[in-house]
């Protein structure tokens, strides 16, 4: 087992040792055997703050059960596509924060906003090409972590519901991709989103309503793309992130299989990994 | 899945995890490799391509492709697919939704408990084929052009007038620079889809009928009621000779 602040390894319950002096007598109200040198006392410094703050949370048993929980043997490369699209996500919400310092949701400014970040600002191009590049990024890979849990069968018992998250996930980033192409505001996008809306306007019982939903009206309008910006940057990524908690949960709650070639009853003592072909 | 075989399963789970290694430091090592990666190409596709911005949004516009981004093109191959007016919402929702509800209940119809890829046949044929599909699809969408070019010859009694054949040639100008060619084909030129084909339009219907439809919008087409009337006439015109 890896090596951890003492502070994390021994979690002390509230109250059980007077004011939290640890055991190990590093605390402030440890009796100091002889002085340390600054280094020590800057370490031990760090670690009473992770002591405090344990204290008052008790946060210690979440995190290294969080940190320390098994990972089943196995476990590859293609384990990691998940955290991957996490990762992308994580860089979409930070440029996208970028983006909004400058960006101006409204029909007739957005485009000249969007100009004068490309071309003013320090770095505007450079981030612009984050979030777009970003954004690609993630749909490539929430396709191939989707790949990966249907190929491994992981989407069965006990993980169905984790399925059915992810699935609407997909569907919340295609959302995304959708509403995100309008903003820059320029023909291509203004008349790709004309053709996206009446293609979901075409659409069985829902899609009138859907589509009218997403236009502020029946027609492409000046409020048009306030909506989809509030719907880009609010409302799906509010449902997306809500989303991911919930799937992230079930992840460490439920484990993630192990590869499903691998066996468990091999003979025993052997670690021998048995290949039915 | 029956109770018996749930609980063999998580017998086995329970085995599998005990044997294995803890999330940290193995799995968050191979966690954070991955995402130096995505960092790093999502930090070069920025630098070397960019992010272009087109000219500003304009509903009277002369030159745009109704292009969507590429993970859209499936759904817009489609609709080449499948184009009789009456199949559209099928193809354009129909489809798209059918596959969105049978991936969502995947494990409730799924209720084989053999997770090996070599014993699930079924599920590894569909997931293939549907890959193969989708692939094929963004591949055709991707080859489309995006022509901006008209040459079909006007009819003998246009050719002959020099006004009239000037008309025609603005006509088509304002048919190859309004995108379309994205959806329709004109002779030669043009995309076979998802709109019909318009070589001979002014045969099937008279020229209120397509001013009706370029101002009403048949389907998922765009309206083109914004265009200055100058170009719209020009427009009725070029296509009500088309015969
Ligand atoms: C996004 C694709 C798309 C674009 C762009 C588009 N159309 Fe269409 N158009 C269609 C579809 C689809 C139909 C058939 C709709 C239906 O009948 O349901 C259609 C129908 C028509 C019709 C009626 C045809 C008939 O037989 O009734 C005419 C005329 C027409 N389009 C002209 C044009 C012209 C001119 C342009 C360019 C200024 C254009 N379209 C641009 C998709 C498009
Ligand atoms: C925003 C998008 C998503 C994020 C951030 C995300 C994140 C993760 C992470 C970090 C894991 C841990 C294991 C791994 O990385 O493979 C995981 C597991 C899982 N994900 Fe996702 N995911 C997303 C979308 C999806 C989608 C679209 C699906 C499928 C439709 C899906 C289905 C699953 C399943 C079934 C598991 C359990 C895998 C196992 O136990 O082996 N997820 N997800």
């Amino acid at each position: 087992m890896p090596k951890l602040p003492s502070a994390l390894r021994k979690p002390s319950k509230p109250g059980e040792r007077g004011n939290g002096a640890r055991r190990d007598g590093g605390g402030a109200n440890g009796v100091e055997a002889e002085p340390h040198p600054v280094r020590e006392k800057t370490k031990e410094g760090a670690i009473d703050v992770v002591g405090w703050v344990d204290q008052r949370t008790g946060a210690s048993p979440f995190l290294t059960g969080l940190l320390l929980r098994k990972v089943p043997k196995g476990t590859n490369w293609f384990y990691t596509l998940g955290s991957a699209t996490l990762f992308a996500f994580v860089v979409q919400a930070l440029t996208g924060v970028f983006l909004a310092f400058y960006y101006v949701p409204s029909a007739t400014e957005a485009y000249d906003s969007i100009s004068h970040l490309t071309n003013d600002v320090f770095l505007g191009e450079f981030v612009r090409g984050l979030h777009k590049w970003g954004a690609t990024m993630m749909i490539i890979l929430i396709f191939l972590h989707m790949g990966r849990t249907f190929f491994f069968g992981a989407y069965k018992y006990p993980r169905e519901l984790n399925w059915v998250i992810g699935v609407v996930l997909l569907i919340l980033t295609l959302v995304m991709g959708l509403t995100g192409y309008l903003l820059p505001f320029d023909n291509r996008s203004y008349w790709a989103t004309i053709v996206a809306m009446n293609i979901t306007a075409s659409g069985p019982v829902v899609g009138p309503y859907l589509a009218d939903f997403l236009r502020a009206g029946s027609e492409f309008t000046a409020t048009t793309l306030p909506r989809f910006y509030a719907v880009h940057m609010l409302l799906v990524p509010g449902l997306i992130i809500a989303l991911i908690g919930a799937h992230l949960y079930l992840v460490v709650k439920l484990g993630t299989t192990a590869p499903p070639w691998l066996r468990a009853e091999a003979k025993p003592k052997s670690s021998r990994e048995e290949k039915v072909g | 899945m029956n109770r018996a075989e749930q609980e063999a399963y998580l017998r086995e789970y329970e085995v599998l995890k005990k044997k294995g290694k803890p999330f940290f430091p193995y799995a968050v090592l191979k966690d954070s490799v991955m995402m130096m990666i995505v960092a790093l190409v999502i930090v070069a596709m920025a630098i070397i391509l960019g992010a272009e911005q087109g000219p500003k949004a304009d509903p009277t516009t002369t030159t745009y492709v109704p292009r969507p981004e590429w993970y859209f093109f499936f759904l817009f191959e489609l609709l080449r697919v499948i184009k009789p007016p009456e199949l559209v919402p099928i193809a354009t929702i129909g489809i798209p939704t059918i596959c969105m509800v049978l991936l969502l209940l995947l494990p409730f119809y799924d209720r084989n408990p053999e997770r090996r890829p070599e014993r699930r046949p079924v599920a590894m044929t569909a997931g293939i084929l549907t890959i193969i599909a989708m692939a094929y699809l963004t591949f055709l969408g991707a080859s489309a052009g995006s022509p901006t070019e008209i040459e079909v010859e006007p009819p003998p009694q246009i050719a002959a007038d020099t006004a009239a054949r000037e008309e025609f040639e603005f006509g088509a100008q304002v048919a190859a620079q309004s995108g379309c060619l994205a959806c329709h084909k004109f002779g030669e030129n043009g995309n076979d889809g998802p709109g019909p084909e318009l070589t001979e339009i002014g045969a099937k219907i008279p020229a209120e009928a397509i001013s009706r439809s370029l101002v009403a919008a048949p389907g998922i087409m765009p309206a083109y009621g914004d265009l200055p009337p100058r170009k719209f006439d020009a427009l009725v015109e070029f296509l009500a000779s088309l015969r």
